[in-house]
């Protein structure tokens, strides 16, 4: 009894393996979760409370070593469970993560295939890229970041991706613009593009939807929208897809980009933005400090 | 002996206008001597229904006997031979239908507290843990049972083969235990204290409690099979009903289980101590007329809400929530709504919910149910204006589990095909009970059910019974 006590503490304790600081408040989390990582699939995600009275949050995985027994997640510190996450170390543990949730992305062979992501995602993208590469797709991966500051991996999607385009807002690195200039570029070229993957924020998905829409190219997107317990068992991400109210954390969370419901999903994404700016003061250096 | 038949003895409760401003719980629990009294009303009567009454069987009068004895080490054992969470199901079980439903007093009214005397003992016994002998256990047998769910069902299955001799894994999706009692009630009704210090009891049995795990994603039935001689599951009913209605998903319209679930499982109330938030809306209105809908008009309420309307398409006798639970809704100040049914949600340009468009309800011919079907009257719209709407109609089984698990049938309500004499389930060596095979219902059916499947499950592993599946339960039943 007691070893196999001790082998299921060692299966749900998730010990902070590797930190890396990867661009300006972009933190690369490799975290013990060996249940997790031998299910793990592109395009899924965990959900993650820092301590014990946190919030529940979702992150897209974006690695797994099934071997080692762990999954990385990559988080920008931008609110107020990314913040204190952004502030532990290797050695550290993540009170609960739970995973991995949602659907898979469809792998299979498209032909050629344009990855966008914006921001951050470009980490969550990169198993999306590889797994649609080991299927036989050409890939175009376009990433778009707001300067050069916030730019990583790059390396590593140049060697993921068969062609590889960088965006920066403000021109500081590579082309100057948005993702959506050279995805129409690309759609309105000789060249036929079979499908768009774009995951990133939310009006980047959006805008790339409607850049793809006129073109009909099949383009899927990875919403985010607030979550609380990831399993189907709230109603809180729910989006309208078409016609059809479904929701994002079972029945996602890739959806159709031309079919989804944008200005209500970005409508529900700031339903608690007085309380998370609120709470994201208070967690500013006052870590578990009680309020009220 | 003088028997006193006057008056069952009123539990104490929190002041109204003090309750509806906090989450402690409402309801306080007798004081030695009132429990005293009110056990000594019992007639210890020769036909003893108020057994038959109780899913799980309690010896009722026994423990009862007890109280009066001074003897509340007795009074423990008593109940607990039957049940495992006495402090819980002496605060949310329907007693009312049940095993005070059939006390020979009930016809004047005045049935025994039985409910509250099961909380007195509950509680005593928390406060007295030293007296305790602990729960006798059979020696090792040696077999494994994986328990899927910690709530009602999994808590009590996993006691019951605990008990047994079985060695007992539960696996839990959230970070906590408890499942509905923890997320779906709230502290007012049931403090977390309770629900954390019974399964505190379970894991002094030996149970090892593995949380965030979702069976069906983080680990499959059939991979479970593989390490363990039966699986239990005992997942309730998750998902929430939705009117589909338009508006449905402006700001501000919940389900009940996503606002109770905020509030109860994640603490909103305590915002920002604890990091997740709920809209706690100025002017709320809750669709439904269970106890679930109580529970999130007294907790709407509780967080600071100027008005909390009920509406409800039949009247006040059909609501099926407690009796109770709807007296202290209306004390505290919820408005009730009968005979009206929400048509549609309106929201201002921004999408965040403004008002409610209802339509007149009238009763009709009685539908299945035995309950009147309520018919809308043409032309009768009104509007509500409200900034948060709580649906509660009610939840259906996760389809999840029944998605990954090959073998594994369910009806067209979604839950699960069982034999209800064993919980079998269709699939060979997995049992199941509670809310996943009868659809929402109350906390000590579940209990029952799950009694049931242990009883069974033991019975199987001894006998090594249908090893190759043969007497299994057929796809077809």
């Amino acid at each position: 009894m007691a070893r196999c006590f001790k082998k299921i503490i060692e299966l749900i304790v998730y010990k902070i393996l590797e930190k890396q600081n990867l661009a300006t408040n972009v933190y690369l989390f490799r975290i013990k979760a060996p249940l997790i990582a031998s299910k793990a699939k592109a395009g899924q995600f965990v959900m993650l409370r820092v301590s014990q009275k946190g919030e529940r949050i979702p992150l897209t995985l974006a690695e797994w070593d099934g071997a080692e027994g762990s999954i990385t997640i990559v988080v920008m510190a931008v609110g107020a469970t990314t913040c204190q996450l952004s502030r532990l170390e290797e050695g550290d543990k993540i009170n609960d993560l739970l995973g991995p949730l949602g659907n898979p992305t469809e792998i299979e062979y498209f032909g050629t295939v344009v990855c966008v992501a914006g921001g951050f995602a470009i980490a969550v993208i990169r198993p999306v890229i590889r797994a649609l590469k080991e299927a036989g797709n050409h890939i175009i991966s376009i990433i778009g970041v707001r300067n050069k500051e916030l730019l990583f991996w790059e390396k590593e999607l140049e060697q993921d991706s068969d062609e590889l385009i960088i965006t920066t807002d403000d021109g500081s690195y590579k082309r100057k613009g948005l993702v959506t200039e050279p995805l129409k570029e690309l759609l309105e070229g000789s060249r036929d593009i079979n499908r768009v993957i774009a995951i990133g924020p939310t009006a980047m998905m959006k805008f790339a939807s409607l850049t793809t829409k006129p073109f009909g190219v099949k383009t899927i997107v990875s919403l985010n929208p607030i979550m609380v317990d990831g399993t189907g068992m709230c109603g809180c991400c729910r989006v309208t897809i078409g016609d059809e109210t479904r929701f994002a954390c079972v029945d996602g969370p890739e959806f159709d980009g031309h079919l989804v419901d944008w200005e209500e999903f970005m409508s529900r994404q700031t339903t608690y933005l007085d309380q998370e700016k609120y709470s994201y003061q208070c967690s500013l250096g006052t870590g578990e400090k009680h309020h009220g | 002996m003088n028997k006193p038949l006057n008056k069952r003895i009123d539990m104490p409760l929190q002041a109204v206008e003090a309750r509806n401003s906090n989450f402690d719980e409402v309801a306080l629990g007798y004081s030695p001597e009132m429990a005293k009294a009110e056990a000594s009303r019992c007639l210890q009567c020769k036909k003893r229904p108020c057994i038959s009454g109780c899913p799980v069987g309690i010896d009722i009068p026994g423990f009862i006997k007890a109280i009066c004895d001074d003897n509340l080490p007795a009074a423990v054992e008593t109940i607990k031979n039957d049940n495992i969470l006495p402090g819980i199901c002496g605060r949310v079980c329907p007693q009312e239908t049940q095993c005070e439903n059939v006390c020979v007093f009930n016809k004047g009214g005045n049935a025994i507290a039985i409910g509250r005397l099961e909380r007195f003992t509950a509680d005593w016994e928390r406060n007295n843990k030293s007296e305790i002998a602990p729960v006798s256990k059979s020696p090792a047998t040696g077999k494994r049972i994986a328990v899927v769910g910690s709530g009602p069902a999994g808590l009590t299955v996993a006691a019951d083969l605990a008990r047994m001799g079985h060695s007992v894994t539960v696996l839990e999706a959230l970070h906590t235990t408890g499942g509905v009692l923890k997320y779906g009630i709230p502290d007012f009704r049931l403090p977390s204290e309770i629900i954390e210090e019974e399964v505190e009891n379970i894991k002094a049995l030996g149970v090892i409690f593995q949380l965030n795990t979702l069976v069906g994603k983080t680990q499959t039935i059939d991979e479970l099979l593989e390490r363990f001689d039966a699986v239990f599951l005992g997942t309730g009913a998750g998902l929430p009903i939705f009117m589909n209605i338009p508006g449905e998903n402006l700001v501000g319209v919940y389900s009940a289980n996503e606002f109770l679930t905020r509030v109860n499982l994640m603490q909103a109330y305590k915002f920002p101590e604890y990091q997740t938030p709920v809209k706690a809306g100025r002017q709320v209105a809750v669709i439904g007329g269970g106890n679930v809908a109580m529970d999130a008009a007294r907790s709407a309420l509780r967080l600071g809400a100027e008005r909390v309307c009920i509406i409800y398409r039949r009247t006040e006798v059909e609501m099926p929530a407690r009796r109770e639970e709807v007296e202290h809704a209306i004390e505290e100040g919820v408005e009730m709504i009968f005979l009206a049914s929400p048509v549609r949600f309106l929201g201002d340009e921004k999408r965040n919910l403004k008002s409610v468009e209802c339509i007149r309800m009238e009763l009709g011919e009685p539908d299945s149910s035995g309950r009147r079907r309520p018919l809308p009257v043409e032309g009768s719209q009104f509007i509500i204006d409200i900034d948060v709407a709580i649906v509660a109609l009610g939840t259906t089984p996760n389809p999840l589990i029944s998605q990954t698990s090959p073998g594994l049938k369910t009806s067209h309500k979604g839950t699960l095909i069982y034999d209800e004499a064993t919980s079998r389930t269709t699939k060979p060596r997995v049992w199941a009970g509670g809310d996943i095979v009868t659809g929402s219902a109350t906390v000590i059916s579940a209990m029952g059910a799950a009694r049931r499947a242990a009883a069974d499950i033991d019975k199987f592993l001894k006998t090594d019974e249908g090893k190759a599946g043969q007497n299994w339960l057929k796809a077809d039943v």
